[in-house]
């Protein structure tokens, strides 16, 4: 194991009572670098996941796993506690007497240093996600892990958080193992794609960027389709203009007499 | 068909939309209410039932349809009441009952809340604990009357104890519940942030058990007021049962009026009071801060 990588999966399994979930996954993971983790839901996404956050007491099974210590998970739902204010959340568990400065800068880096003192149900789901991702970085984690963390918000508020997500992670550099079902998402934020299927990694993709740092439209469509048809979606490519839908139904024609 | 648009399908298209132009529009009247809801709340409405209930015994009482040796009038009850309070009786009595029923409301909560610690928090205080407290909830409080008679006697400690006793079980199982019931992702959480035992115990599960509390708290208030009632009428020499069990004797219908307002009273204030405090301790959930 070389000293740039952060995570290491050799052969991990984990099953429940009755299914198999994981089934010999590799996974290497670097210093700083950004992977998203593709699979159709049921494929083991979030075991692996949780396996990684060491989270996962209930899954039996083996396999050789590396994860550093310090690391941050950010799950789905906020998971704030509703009895503690914005800023309590985010320093909760921090030692250290600069501990809450730290957690006013960490609130104003996601563009929340106004809220520190509201509760947590005075905030949108957009701006709970975003102290949660606060909460996360304050820590300075070597692997920040996020299990669908902007499933939840609308299409506009994700697309900001997409520019947040990466600013923040380009600025604190962690390794960050982001599960999504979301193509688009995929390719925006991450350096490496890895597609789950039947427990096991079915594909491990470079995303290509430019010297700007944006995806080039002609990878960026043949990325989407690759990894769609990896994740079994064909439909939709092979008829460019379908019929529109009628808008509205035509009431019968009565036959003429004649 | 295949993917492109015919002349005949544009056709078919334009139709469909000169069809929708011409459809009637009328102009729809706004609704305030819903159709099929329950109509506009009035203010103080629910005041509407006790109301006509005060004017029927008024009229009744008024009219000689109501026997004032079964139901005093109102009027002769207040002043009863104005009499009992000129001569000190019923603020005496009201003094005794409710500092009787706050002492054994005050240990109930005490025992309830330090029982349900020890055995919400650790597996072996669980085990001590639960089946014992199980048990006796199997037990009516009011049943163990007699054996606290032959205990402790009459006297004011055995019935402080029934008070405490039948305060201590709601706050045990609601805290108990609340403790154990505290939410599995909030311990993932926990875990992930590297939370200490300690740490997770004062700043996750405490906070977490409160609206437990509040609950067992506001049920503890009503199993007092309860207990008390029942207590007061066992060889007791003061508070608002014995001067309710002296009227008896003396058939005075209207003194028994007026210790069961004081009882009602008593109740409604003290649950206003816990649901006041519940809003101050529970302000960070949307519907107490709204």
């Amino acid at each position: 194991m070389s000293a740039d990588t952060v995570v290491r999966v050799r052969g991990l399994t984990r099953r429940f009572t009755l299914r198999g979930v994981l089934n010999g996954v590799d996974l290497d993971i670097r210093r700083g670098e950004f992977v998203a983790l593709l699979g159709r839901s049921g494929s083991g996404k979030s075991t692996l996941l949780r396996a990684l956050a060491n989270i996962d007491h209930e899954a039996k099974g083996g396999g050789e796993l590396i994860a550093p210590s310090r690391l941050s998970v950010v799950f789905q739902d906020a998971r704030l506690l509703p009895w503690m204010r914005v800023l309590d959340n985010v320093v909760l568990g921090l030692d250290g007497a600069d501990a809450r400065a730290r957690g006013q800068r960490a609130l104003e880096e996601v563009e929340l240093g106004g809220r520190a003192l509201s509760w947590p149900y005075e905030l949108s789901g957009g701006e709970q996600q975003r102290v949660a991702l606060a909460r996360s970085l304050v820590r300075e984690p070597e692997l920040l892990l996020a299990d669908e963390p902007f499933g939840a918000l609308d299409a506009l508020t994700r697309i900001r958080m997409h520019a947040l997500l990466r600013r923040l992670s380009a600025i604190h550099r962690p390794a960050v193992l982001l599960v999504t079902h979301d193509v688009d998402e995929a390719i925006v934020l991450a350096d490496r794609v890895v597609v789950l299927e039947d427990g096991k990694l079915a594909a491990d993709l470079e995303v290509p960027r430019d010297a700007s740092g944006k995806v080039p439209l002609v990878d960026r469509e043949r990325l989407t389709t690759r990894l769609l048809a990896l994740l079994g979606v064909t439909e939709g490519f092979e008829d460019p203009l379908p019929l529109p839908p009628r808008a509205f139904p035509r009431p019968p024609v009565p036959a003429e007499q004649g | 068909m295949n993917g492109t648009l015919g002349a005949a399908d544009m056709r078919l298209l334009e139709e469909d939309i000169a069809a929708a132009l011409a459809s009637p529009r009328t102009p729809r009247p706004v609704r305030k209410t819903r159709r099929l809801g329950l109509g506009e709340p009035v203010r103080f409405g629910a005041l509407l039932g006790p109301v006509l209930l005060l004017l029927f015994w008024t009229v009744g009482s008024a009219a000689g349809l109501i026997d004032s040796r079964v139901l005093p009038s109102p009027w002769a009850t207040v002043a009863t009441a104005i009499d009992l309070t000129r001569d000190g009786r019923l603020g005496d009595n009201v003094a005794i009952s409710a500092l009787r029923a706050g002492e054994g409301f005050a240990w109930g909560v005490l025992f309830g809340v330090l029982v349900a610690l020890a055995s919400g928090l650790s597996r072996i205080g669980g085990y001590v604990f639960d089946g014992l407290v199980q048990i006796k909830r199997s037990i009516p409080v009011l049943a163990l009357i007699p054996l606290l008679i032959l205990w402790f006697g009459i006297g004011e400690f055995m019935k402080v104890t029934v008070i405490a006793i039948s305060v201590f079980i709601p706050i045990y199982i609601q805290v108990h519940t609340a403790l154990r019931g505290i939410d599995l992702k909030y311990l993932e959480l926990a875990e992930t942030l590297g939370l200490s035992r300690w740490t997770f115990i004062r700043r996750v599960v405490l906070p977490g058990a409160l609206p437990g509390l509040m609950t067992g708290l506001r049920f503890g208030v009503m199993s007092a007021w309860l207990a008390l009632v029942v207590v007061e009428q066992l060889n007791a020499t003061s508070g608002i049962g014995y001067m309710i069990n002296l009227a008896r004797t003396y058939a005075q219908s209207d003194v028994i009026l007026v210790g069961l307002v004081v009882y009602a009273l008593l109740g409604l204030g003290s649950d206003a009071a816990v649901r006041l405090a519940e809003a101050r301790v529970l302000r960070w959930r949307r519907s107490f801060a709204q």
